[in-house]
């Protein structure tokens, strides 16, 4: 798989790539309001590994810095204190509380807890597409 | 070290804790969970809670330090401690749980971590073995248990441990009730026949047998025993004459079992199962004196066990070996640990002026006056604890002429004292506790009138010259000359094997469940994809289709569409049709995806753009991962071959088409215009959850429980995935790709 790679793919995929995680941020944050949300953010990112994948195999998928298993305990862990956090303000498990704050330069900016209950799902979907690429795709490089 | 500010937080709490419990009975705290279910997290800690509570966290904290020194090397402590960190926790909520889902999910917790300790040294078979006993029995039982609850549950109308207990509910499906939590209780307290997994549990590391095995989870069940006997011995007539059995004989076969034993921590397994037998027989009576005595046995055998533990652990470590036929003049290598140890037997067989003494005294006042029968047999019960105590300092310390020679130490460290600093403080309490009586007999009292309002007493030192002390007495003498008759004992015993033992019926069991269960795959698990596919297909059309048949097709049905999704439609039937006859298998799966993309056109015209995206990024996903599994298959479809078989496939799949239409059709009617709970999502979203993305809000707010579960469900599939993969290619199980 790694010998005849086009030029043209290896550099377009490096372009792509950090754009298509940085996309995957915005549908993470926007998600409350407009379309996207931990879910889809999670599979657009999960798309640019697929892309760094089929570029350079599961090295690609390697390379980055947290490994799958951390993405997934780290995402259901986080999903679960973020639903903890409701106990905090005398409510219920997973009972989400909104925040917002006047920044001087960008405005207005609310923050929900279920922002990072959002951001546990995310983790965890790219945690499980990078897992299954990696562990499928190491079979098929054998 | 910083693992031991959990147990050290609830020490402090308990005591902060005393007064309103010594005063009011107890204090709660509540959180809820799911209140629309039903389930909250209740929490009391009363008088009986809190003894526990000193137990488990004291113990527990002492426990934290041995291991520090235990596991000198590094990454062996941490995995170590952040697994008996949840046990401690796990512990601690079983014993102020209020609500009875919430003790089985506690419950769970311990089995499954003890799981993790017992078999902490994965690479020994034995100990994986082990572990997965102790999971298996204590596990089963916790099925019954749970069965047990729920029926409890439904007949008192609340999951409420206290308001259940408060006013009992009677009834014929009660009794049913507390014999399946009582199948949960003794196998937990690894009482006879379920006490084989607590020998086996030894092969843990010493500072799991010392918490788990003596003071933590082996009382999980004496303690949900003591709490329910009280309540339910008098009105159900089984209670008492089986716990008394149970307990008592368990005390007489752990106790003579134990004679017998040359490994020190085999013999200390042993008589912790006997001892656990005299509390479970004890509080299972449901008489407040009994309880009362049961009460403080728990307290005297909490502290000693451990310690004595400890002392087996420093032992091996200095020696190497816990065989006491190679141990030899230990009480001069080690006189620190000596006495300690000497101390802790001296509770554990009832001399003065130890905590043993105190409760072992209660117990026989309590059982003469229940039943003198009963004081016998523990009068035997407790002279069998004397031989095999002293039988445990005699082998650990004395000088053995025949000994084998001893061995050098591998790897023992050279100071006594770190391993022994733990030991030394929980040997100091039971002399303390045993000298000061006034405050010893409040706490048994608090925490025996919490079980039962009925109960009190006193602990004496010195009552008189009465019947218990000549008990005491007499059992210090019969078991003296017990233990000098250990050599007719051993042989006696190994002349006498019983025909089946616990062990042999658990592994026989054992192997018969996997016989049952290969049978069964190779009748189910034809390996057949057409025959799979046929079952799951033939399911679906029958038990949903079967709703349908009573439907009305919708009569007047018009055809509303714009030009772009009659184009999108009729593109997405024509890849269909043309699947149908393709031959290539990469064809094939790139029209399924074609399919995938054109639904998710549909999906946008309809206005529906957080859907649209979802299957737009799933569809590539998945056309990549086929693509991965594609490699392994043939080029092309096995070219079909007219055979009888075909009619029957033909034949499934049109009335599965068939199915599917009709199934669309009738939803769509159903389905017609918005309905009330999308509505009230609807109106709710921005005031309450702050978010105009309804379906996000849906998904993260809403129905958040359901996102949960299925993020829980990913990564569990993200588990399944690797290990069967990693199976097929012949790795070592459990070895992820990431560990390399």
């Amino acid at each position: 798989m790694n010998g005849d790679r086009s030029l043209i793919f290896k550099t377009s995929v490096g372009l792509i790539f950090h754009t298509a995680v940085l996309f995957a941020f915005y549908l993470l944050f926007a998600g409350h309001n407009t379309p996207g949300g931990g879910f889809i953010g999670g599979l657009v990112a999960g798309a640019a590994f697929v892309l760094r994948y089929l570029d350079s195999g599961t090295e690609g998928i390697w390379a980055t810095l947290w490994r799958p298993g951390v993405l997934l305990g780290f995402g259901l862990s986080l999903a679960v204190v973020a639903g903890a956090t409701g106990w905090m303000g005398g409510g219920e498990f997973l009972e989400h509380t909104a925040y917002s704050a006047d920044l001087p330069v960008l405005g207005t900016l609310k923050v929900t807890t279920a922002l990072f209950f959002d951001i546990g799902v995310f983790l965890v979907v790219v945690g499980l597409v990078r897992l299954v690429l990696s562990v499928l795709g190491e079979e098929a490089e054998e | 070290m910083i693992c031991s500010i959990g147990p050290a937080t609830a020490v402090v709490w308990g005591i902060s804790q005393w007064n309103r419990v010594a005063e009011h009975g107890g204090t709660t705290f509540r959180l809820p969970w799911a209140p629309g279910l039903g389930l909250t997290f209740d929490f009391r800690l009363d008088g009986f809670g809190l003894l526990m509570l000193a137990l488990v966290s004291g113990v527990g904290l002492l426990i934290f330090g041995y291991s520090r020194w235990y596991f000198a090397d590094g990454p062996r402590l941490g995995r170590f401690a952040a697994i008996l960190t949840v046990f401690s926790g796990a512990m601690l909520g079983l014993i102020v749980a209020d609500n009875l889902l919430a003790l089985f999910v506690f419950w769970e917790l311990t089995s499954i971590t003890s799981y993790l300790l017992i078999g902490f040294d994965d690479d020994k078979a034995a100990a994986r073995a082990a572990a997965l006993q102790a999971m298996l029995i204590t596990g089963a039982g916790g099925l019954f248990m749970l069965a047990g609850f729920v029926i409890l549950g439904q007949a008192a109308g609340t999951y409420s441990l206290f308001e259940i207990l408060a006013a009992p509910p009677a009834g014929g499906s009660v009794g049913v009730a507390l014999a399946l939590v009582l199948v949960g209780a003794v196998t937990k307290s690894a009482q006879v026949p379920f006490h084989s997994w607590l020998p086996s549990a030894m092969a843990a590391p010493t500072p799991v047998s010392a918490y788990l095995h003596s003071a933590a989870m082996v009382m999980a069940g004496v303690y949900l025993v003591a709490r329910l006997s009280p309540a339910f011995a008098p009105h159900h007539l089984f209670w008492q004459p089986a716990l008394i059995t149970i307990g008592l004989g368990t005390m007489l076969l752990g106790g003579y079992r134990a004679l017998r034993q040359t490994d020190l921590k085999l013999l200390l397994a042993h008589g912790t199962v006997s001892q656990l037998g005299f509390m479970t027989a004890l509080v299972g009576a449901g008489v407040p004196e009994l309880t009362f005595a049961g009460a403080a046995l728990i307290l005297a055998h909490g502290v000693f066990k451990a310690a004595l533990f400890m002392v087996v652990g420093a032992i091996d470590n200095h020696r190497g070996t816990r065989d006491l036929r190679r141990l030899h003049q230990l009480s001069r290598e080690m006189p620190g640990t000596f006495v300690v140890a000497t101390i802790a037997v001296a509770s554990m067989v009832g001399l003065p002026p130890t905590l043993g003494f105190l409760a072992k005294e209660s117990a026989f006042e309590a059982s003469l006056g229940f039943a003198p029968a009963i004081a016998g047999v523990v009068v035997v019960g407790s002279v069998i604890t004397f031989a095999y105590s002293a039988r445990f300092l005699w082998g650990a310390f004395s000088s053995k002429p025949d000994a084998v020679a001893p061995e050098t130490s591998p790897g023992g460290r050279a100071s006594e004292w770190p391993l022994l600093v733990p030991a030394g403080i929980l040997a100091l309490s039971t002399v303390v506790l045993g000298l000061a009586t006034g405050v010893t007999s409040r706490l048994v009292q608090v925490a025996a009138r919490a079980l039962d309002s009925a109960s009190g007493g006193e602990l004496y030192l010195w009552h008189g010259f009465n019947v218990p002390l000549a008990m005491s007495g007499a059992t210090i003498l019969a078991g003296v000359l017990l233990f000098a008759a250990r050599k007719h004992v051993e042989t006696w015993q190994s002349r006498v094997r019983p025909a089946l033992g616990s062990q042999q019926v658990f592994e026989s069991s054992l192997r018969g469940l996997n016989r049952v269960a290969d049978r069964t795959t190779g009748l189910v698990q034809t390996g057949s994809l057409p025959a799979y596919l046929g079952v799951i297909f033939l399911t679906a059309v029958l038990l949903p289709g079967w709703a349908l048949v009573g439907n009305s097709l919708p009569l007047a049905l018009t055809l509303d569409a714009s030009p772009l999704q009659l184009a999108v439609a009729g593109q997405v039937a024509a890849v269909g049709l043309a699947l149908a006859v393709i031959r290539r298998r990469f064809i094939a799966v790139l029209l399924l995806g074609a399919v995938g993309f054109g639904v998710a056109v549909l999906f946008l015209v309809w206005g529906a753009p957080d859907l649209a995206l979802t299957q737009i990024l799933v569809e590539t996903l998945t056309l990549v991962i086929f693509v991965l599994v594609l490699r392994h298959l043939p080029e092309r479809f096995e070219p079909v071959r007219w055979r009888a078989g075909n009619g029957i496939r033909a034949l499934i799949s049109i009335v599965v088409g068939l199915f599917v239409t009709g199934f669309a059709l009738i939803a769509s009617q159903e389905r017609a215009g918005i309905n009330a709970t999308a509505i009230e999502y609807l109106e709710r979203s921005v005031p309450e959850a702050g978010g105009q993305n309804v379906v996000n809000v849906i998904l993260t707010d809403f129905r958040a429980f359901d996102t949960l579960g299925e993020i829980a469900v990913l990564c569990v599939a993200a588990m399944g995935i690797a290990s069967l993969v990693l199976a097929g290619r012949g790795s070592e199980p459990g070895e992820l790709p990431d560990e390399r």
